[in-house]
């Protein structure tokens, strides 16, 4: 009788934001759907009124079948049998109870089977199932390919696949090969090339080649990266193809055996002649939809991690008041409270990023959707580029926070736990595991930061300080302002510090402790904003902004007391 | 097959597993305002399971059938949201104080009014009386035969319905003609979650007593929607005589009801020893909580 979504009373908060009436009105466009179909909301409360009812049934779910079901799900995991994928029992009850209850392509219109859900409430949903069961978090959401298929393929395409997600319909976005992991450019280079030939007389492509570290690689529908352009090597020479499972032309050669995650199958391999739909142009699979694919993969992995987060925060909460040592529950030691509240803190302050995060995409891509039927404003067009860019800076910022907290979160978790945490017998030492996975997959931390420091070169992270520094504050607040304004003027001396070198390498070297650094100041805004609107968030902006200074002035010393020769002494010689 | 007119007969029951101090009130009774209303654990394997019948069924139709207070409602939006077709809330003063013979002639007059019915589902009890009387004493009225304790079907098809009943020392198999009533025990399965889309299409379905207080917002698809009106049937609309009904209908009375207090303590320290283990296990073995 768990319910996970009514237990945290911060989701609601933030679900409930300012901007959402914004939103909605861009998502619903002025409730067209009402006339159609009998289950769309017919103003700005009912639709919000639905997205909590519905993120009610996503937090039941959660809390009284997924979270239940994670402990068999990692022993068990999935079987390779017959050339499928068998999934563990409780990863097929979890499924079939989100099939079921309608949750399956929640985030598709209506004419697609779909509920039309804004990328706030997707995310939202995401965030509860990985508090659940993180391992089953990425068979529910690679229903993002969904998504990608709806930005992106043609008509038929979409009528074709995207209706049977809401029948149940599993999807896996199939990428990476053996010599192609962080650097997809290099798809079908080495080893094995998975390549595309075109059958114009059926207007069919046909994969052959291999494909490594699959999640969810027996799916049945798969989008596919491969070479599609012959005499290429690079980026430009890549399609993406969507491939039905009932076409029997893959062989799955091997489930890997991972540390953690258990529960979400990943698997090798082997296209035969496969026969494959074109999704949008040719030669646009990486550059454009991999990179919107890999964007809102980014986006659920701060979903994922704030989940994992919120699950670890938990146990080590609940452990730390019922464990008694020298004669009181060892809560009460400073040693521990204070890991307790940081992991806290890093808790609401990863979801505050998140959200805003989402809010960001949710604004720009209605925008795009919109443009489809008609022509936008300039003013329109003007917002929608502005929200991009926003979401673009801000979705690598997310991914390296938020999975770096999880991680930090759950080590802490063991950690408070002592001797216990490191046994099997509770949920810590699984949820320590599963977080591991999230600052490494879809782009790692270090290629987050490459991503991300774009919005410090460009001045992206600044503006939108700029803006947070414009807006109102109570004068009992003011105080934290005031460390912000100043660590703000500490980034753009270290911005400006670092270019003056003029050197990239330079520049790289310092990436991360910048990008951090902006992080910092632009998660204690946001806090400041939260409190704003609800008092109970200001201790979390206090220790936020308070931690967050003194990280920023180590870096800021660190990085002022740095010559380019130094980066001598850490590199190796070729 | 033909297809199958269920009926599933729920009650709205104040949550009798999370007491709080203040569940009962000072004269002995059960405080309803402390306790959240919700629908009764058994008449949710019940309306699993009638949801897995029509299913299996295509074409079948399910109608949730509740007496109770004007709230009661709330119980058939829920049957709603998970995929019953409509229903039905039987309301009057009149009813008030019915024991379960009242009750099970009130549900049972209104049942024949339905008129055609093929299977009528109730759970084997509800929490806050724990008789397991109504649903037996329903398909005694409507002269039908009973299978009680379910907790699978193990088939269906024109002339029969073939159950499984969870006993005491194991398991029984049985079958009967239709019309049925049967009685659903809690170890059939779970009954599914709430549908989003459902959710959605019927959560302003109301009385018309509960359209009085509904926003006006939604009046207007209220209007436009006939199926999110739920039907409120009060004593007028079936044919019983007063005074089998309510208070008066019912010869069960409460003679006395106790406070249970507990006086023991609810945790008992004991030492690893062989000896406190055997004291504790006779002592279970004593108060039959073992054994």
């Amino acid at each position: 009788m768990a319910n996970f979504y009514n237990d945290n009373k911060d989701l609601k908060f933030h679900l409930h934001h300012p901007l959402m009436k914004k939103i909605v009105s861009l998502k619903e466009k002025d409730f067209e759907d009402a006339g159609k179909y009998d289950y769309a909301p017919v103003d700005f409360e009912d639709t919000m009124d639905s997205y909590e009812k519905i993120l009610e049934i996503v937090g039941e779910i959660s809390g009284d079948i997924i979270d239940p079901n994670a402990e068999s799900v990692d022993k068990e995991g999935p079987q390779l049998i017959k050339n499928e994928v068998v999934y563990a029992r409780g990863t097929q009850e979890n499924y079939e109870a989100l099939t079921k209850a309608g949750l399956v392509g929640l985030a598709l219109p209506r004419r697609y089977d779909g509920l039309n859900f804004s990328v706030v409430a997707y995310v939202m949903s995401g965030e509860l199932v990985s508090r659940a069961d993180a391992g089953f978090a990425n068979i529910w959401g690679l229903q993002d390919c969904a998504e990608t298929m709806h930005e992106f393929a043609s008509e038929e395409l979409k009528d074709e696949f995207l209706p049977r997600f809401s029948e149940g319909a599993t999807a896996a976005m199939v990428l990476t090969e053996p010599d192609a992991g962080s650097d997809l450019q290099a798809v079908q280079l080495k080893g094995k090339p998975i390549t595309a030939t075109y059958d114009k007389e059926k207007d069919t492509y046909y994969l052959n080649g291999v494909k490594r570290f699959i999640t969810n690689g027996d799916a049945d529908i798969q989008l596919v990266l491969a070479r599609s352009e012959d005499d290429t090597a690079d980026a430009r020479g890549l399609s993406l193809f969507v491939y039905d499972r009932t076409d029997q032309a893959v062989v799955i050669r091997r489930l890997e055996n991972k540390l953690g995650i258990k529960g979400s199958p990943t698997c090798e391999m082997v296209y035969t002649n496969a026969p494959a739909k074109l999704i949008g142009d040719r030669k646009m699979g990486l550059i454009k939809y991999v990179m919107s694919l890999m964007n809102s993969a980014r986006l659920g992995i701060g979903a994922q991690s704030t989940g994992l987060g919120e699950a670890a925060y938990r146990e080590a909460l609940k452990y730390a008041k019922e464990r008694v040592q020298f004669g009181k529950p060892i809560i009460e030691f400073p040693a521990v409270y204070e890991m307790l509240r940081t992991m806290e803190v890093r808790n609401k302050a990863m979801r505050s990023l998140l959200y805003e995060t989402a809010r960001y995409i949710d604004i720009y891509k209605a925008y795009n959707y919109i443009a489809e039927d008609r022509s936008l404003t300039s003013d329109e067009r003007k917002e929608a580029k502005k929200y991009q860019r926003l979401a673009d800076v801000f979705t690598p910022l997310l991914k390296l926070i938020s999975s770096e907290y999880a991680n930090s979160i759950a080590y802490d978790s063991i950690q408070i736990h002592g001797g216990a945490g490191f046994m099997k017998d509770f949920p810590i030492e699984r949820i320590y595991r599963d977080a591991r996975i999230t600052s490494i997959y879809e782009g790692t931390s270090q290629l987050q930061v490459v991503a991300a420091i774009k919005g410090v070169s460009a001045g992206g992270y600044l503006n939108r300080i700029k803006e947070f520094e414009e807006e109102k504050v109570n004068p009992e607040l003011e105080y934290l302002r005031k460390i912000l304004q100043e660590m703000t003027s500490e980034y753009e001396a270290m911005v400006s510090f670092v270019n003056e070198r003029n050197d990239n390498e330079y520049l790289d070297f310092h990436a991360r402790r910048l990008v951090e650094m902006a992080g910092n100041i632009i998660i204690g805004y946001l806090l400041l904003q939260d409190t704003m609107r609800e008092e109970e968030f200001r201790v979390t902006a206090e220790l936020f902004i308070k931690t967050g200074r003194s990280e920023n002035i180590q870096k800021a010393d660190y990085i002022k007391n740095s010559e380019l020769k130094d980066l001598g002494i850490f590199k190796y010689p070729n | 097959m033909k297809a199958l007119k269920i009926i599933v007969l729920a009650k709205q029951v104040p949550d009798t597993r999370n007491v709080g101090k203040d569940a009962m009130k000072a004269d002995g009774t059960v405080n309803r305002a402390a306790l959240a209303a919700i629908f009764n654990p058994e008449d949710l394997n019940a309306l699993e399971l009638a949801l897995q019948l029509k299913d299996k069924v295509k074409g079948s139709t399910l109608t949730i059938l509740t007496m109770g207070p004007g709230r009661a409602a709330e119980v058939i939006r829920e049957g709603l949201y998970r995929g019953a077709d409509n229903g039905i809330l039987l309301t009057d003063r009149k009813f008030a104080g019915s024991d379960t013979l009242a009750t099970s002639y009130a549900l049972a007059q209104t049942i024949k009014k339905m008129k055609d019915f093929d299977v009528v589902f109730a759970g084997r009890q509800a929490i806050d009386g724990d008789t397991a009387q109504v649903g037996p004493q329903v398909a005694d009225k409507l002269n039908i035969p009973q299978i009680t304790y379910a907790e699978e079907i193990v088939d269906v098809n024109d002339k029969e319905i073939i159950i499984k009943r969870r006993l005491d020392r194991g398991v029984e198999v049985v079958s009967s003609s239709k019309p049925v009533l049967i009685t659903v025990h809690s170890s059939a399965p779970d009954c599914r979650p709430r549908n989003a889309k459902l959710l959605m299409k019927y959560k302003h379905s109301k009385t018309v007593t509960e359209v009085q207080d509904m926003s006006e917002d939604y009046l207007d698809i209220y209007q436009t929607r006939p199926y999110l009106k739920i039907e409120e049937w009060s004593v007028n609309d079936i044919e019983v005589e007063d005074r089998a009904l309510g208070l008066g209908g019912s010869p069960t009375k409460v003679k006395k009801i106790e406070n249970v207090v507990f006086k023991a303590k609810e945790s008992k320290k004991l030492t690893p020893l062989d000896e406190d283990i055997d004291d504790l296990m006779k002592e279970l073995i004593e108060n039959h909580t073992i054994g």
